[in-house]
């Protein structure tokens, strides 16, 4: 498979201290990483494609621990995450589909084996493209605090033979979350679910 | 601080490589931005002292925050710029009041020198407005190869009584630069043009 082409990285970071009400005793911080790399498939009908999983482990792990550090370098204080893609115009959906391993197992390997499936998103689209990023505990997916989504996005990608990834990780609850539902508190975290 | 501050955001992008030809060492801008309280909204105030002041707080606050999301230290940035948009219930004078009389002198504080007058855009929008912010080499403006801009945009700011204000630094000019013009090693930096 084709080594994995960098153009371009972005680390956006979000703090929020209120919403109109009282203002959080711990701002809300989020954070995404974005990389735009070369489509290697753009163009044509690649019938197999499974290996480029592999090939993006490495930046996965890197954008993951980017993550955390632009979050104050301590995995433990990480509560939410998510991740998706957008394909460039000459590649196909599936092509971003190749994130859901590598994006993942990344930043459960960095979180020390969180357990909730990797909430996604992913589309095809042109530079400009904006993707609101789906994001749930880390440990329990039913956790309704934590349900939220951060829009990524860059003014010049992805180009046509591009793949826009992105990583996002929360440290904790919507800033004035209070429509019930399992707590953070109350997670046994055995099945990812609650 | 008189500023209220909704939200924070930090952007860092970094371009490793541009048409297949590697940008070494990448070209690195960050864009620090700040979502407040406007205290002037839906209402003529003729006396803007109180925005102006507010433009002395964040100029300071996101030239740190900028620089510290490069990581490196402030006299080592190289161009800046700065920009406001506000929101319905402002008037575009709102953006001027914070952006001119007193922000500048404290990011020139932060990054050590600044010799060139900070370029800067404004606009009135909503929520989700695309700021692009002007950037020019922090002591001499006719240095070419950093002429540049970057674009930032929150999804969920302005609201209508909001100003979102946002600061932009580097550690490089272009990508690739190669249209000639003055240098940055013919920088005199006394004039604040050349």
């Amino acid at each position: 498979m084709p080594e994995v082409q960098v153009r371009k990285k972005l680390t956006a970071v979000e703090e929020i201290f209120h919403e109109g009400g009282p203002a959080a005793a711990k701002p809300l911080r989020r954070a995404a990483a974005l990389a735009v790399i070369k489509n290697p498939f753009a163009g044509s009908y690649v019938e197999k494609i499974e290996g480029y999983m592999e090939d993006l482990k490495p930046l996965g792990l890197e954008m993951a621990k980017s993550l955390v550090s632009a979050l104050g370098g301590d995995p433990k204080s990480i509560e939410g995450y998510g991740k998706g893609a957008i394909v460039g115009s000459a590649g196909e959906l599936e092509h971003g589909a190749l994130w859901h391993v590598p994006g993942g197992y990344a930043m459960r390997e960095v979180l020390g084996g969180a357990k909730a499936i990797v909430s996604s998103t992913k589309k095809v689209g042109g530079p400009g493209t904006r993707l609101d990023v789906p994001i749930t505990h880390i440990n329990a997916s039913y956790v309704r605090s934590h349900f939220d989504a951060m829009e990524v996005g860059l003014a010049d990608a992805p180009r046509a033979d591009e793949i826009l990834l992105a990583l996002v990780m929360t440290t904790g609850a919507r800033v004035h979350a209070r429509v019930g539902g399992l707590k953070a508190s109350e997670v046994k975290g055995e099945d990812g679910l609650r | 601080m008189k500023a209220k501050i909704r939200k924070l955001a930090t952007f860092v992008e970094e371009t490793c490589n541009e048409m297949g030809q590697p940008v070494q060492p990448p070209a690195r801008r960050a864009a620090a931005v700040a979502v407040i309280e406007n205290p002037c909204a839906g209402k003529y105030v003729e006396d803007l002292s109180e925005l102006m002041t507010i433009g002395e707080e964040l100029g300071e606050l996101l030239a740190q925050r900028a620089v510290a999301a490069l990581g490196i230290p402030g006299p080592s940035a190289e161009s800046y710029g700065k920009a406001a948009a506000v929101g319905e219930n402002g008037e575009i004078e709102h953006a001027a009041a914070i952006l001119h009389p007193k922000l500048g002198t404290p990011v020139r504080r932060v990054l050590g020198k600044g010799a060139a007058l900070i370029p800067s855009s404004k606009k009135r929008g909503g929520m989700g407005v695309v700021l692009d912010i002007p950037l020019g080499h922090k002591d001499a403006a006719f240095v070419r190869s950093h002429f540049d801009g970057m674009e930032v945009r929150i999804n969920d700011a302005p609201r209508a009584n909001e100003i979102m204000v946002a600061v932009a630094v580097t550690d490089s000019g272009r990508p690739l630069a190669r249209v000639g013009g003055l240098t940055k090693d013919q920088i005199k930096g006394e004039d604040g043009l050349r």
